[in-house]
């Protein structure tokens, strides 16, 4: 057993566990940070299949972000985790059944069209795996590239449309009003006679 | 340690397959909690992202890497999405339980 192979069965192992206890965790906080071992773990895969941009781009967009924004949103909400979990031993047997089945299916499908066993594995061109991703990216993928920009852009306005909200109690300016102000509006002309002396 | 073998384009399909079942059944066991089944789901685009990156190193073509990027940026969207949802969930009904949520059923 060479080195790679060791690396392999320890991330898998790795992996696999992980994603357990995302899904069995009692504590919404621990699946987060154990998801984040799955990610990263995945990453190490990546690597280990020559994709190494992919694989950093996981670590800083998943691991960085995503995951950040889970923790975020998982402290934010003052959830009563226990309450969610009152039927989870009912719905333990349903889930492992349609899962071990799913799983079931996927083996035998590879096993039986013997992907892999007779596949062997092509020399990758030599050279920068992010300078060929990048090359086909932004020459015969660049129309989908925009598309995704605009996706990213949609997923912006969309979370921040969702979620703002107007405070009542803030004081803020509204321009179309002040600028269609007029003098009658905020000057009132007092027209009263002048007092007459006393003398 | 027969069994442990060199791994083959079939190990890491096996092993997406595995992270998949695995979501899969997160999914059902975890389906009170929004929070848990949204990242159930991001565990299963990362099986799939597994499986187009051990296709695209098997089959030595890069566009497979370059539809793993697509699917990262569409699940950060996503996930963002489904998270500013879950926050207004949360702000509205008080509850992110998926039995409260149930005001479509006419």
């Amino acid at each position: 057993m060479t080195f790679f192979t060791f690396t392999f069965y320890v991330f898998a192992a790795i992996l696999v566990f992980a994603g357990l206890r995302v899904i069995t965790t009692r504590n919404p906080v621990h699946a987060a940070l154990w998801l984040v071992l799955s990610f990263f773990t995945a990453a190490a895969i990546w690597i280990l299949l020559q994709a190494e941009f992919l694989a950093i781009t996981l670590v800083l967009v998943y691991v960085g972000a995503v995951m950040v924004l889970f923790l975020f949103v998982v402290m934010m909400l003052d959830v009563n985790f226990d309450s969610l979990r009152r039927q989870f031993r009912s719905y333990l047997p349903q889930g492992v059944i349609v899962g071990a089945l799913v799983l079931l299916e996927m083996a035998l499908a590879v096993v039986s069209s013997a992907i892999g066993t007779t596949q062997v594995a092509p020399q990758l061109p030599t050279g920068s795996n992010t300078k060929a991703l990048g090359l086909l990216l932004y020459v015969d993928y660049v129309y989908p590239f925009e598309i995704a920009a605009v996706v990213l852009l949609v997923a912006i306005v969309a979370a921040i449309a969702l979620t703002h909200r107007k405070r009542k109690a803030t004081r803020y300016q509204d321009p179309a009003v002040q600028a269609r102000v007029r003098r009658e509006d905020r000057v009132r002309i007092v027209r009263m006679p002048s007092e007459k002396s006393e003398t | 340690m027969s069994i442990f073998t060199a791994p083959t384009l079939a190990h890491y399909l096996v092993l997406g397959a595995i992270l998949f079942a695995i979501s899969i059944a997160g999914i059902f066991i975890n389906r009170r909690n929004v929070i848990i089944m949204l990242m159930a789901i991001e565990l299963m685009l990362l099986a799939v992202n597994l499986n187009f990156i051990a296709f695209s190193r098997y089959l030595g073509d890069m566009s497979g890497q370059v539809f793993v990027f697509f699917i990262l940026t569409v699940a950060a969207a996503e996930s963002a999405i489904g998270l500013a949802i879950l926050v207004l969930l949360f702000r509205n009904v008080g509850s992110i339980d998926v039995e409260d949520l149930d005001a479509l059923k006419g």
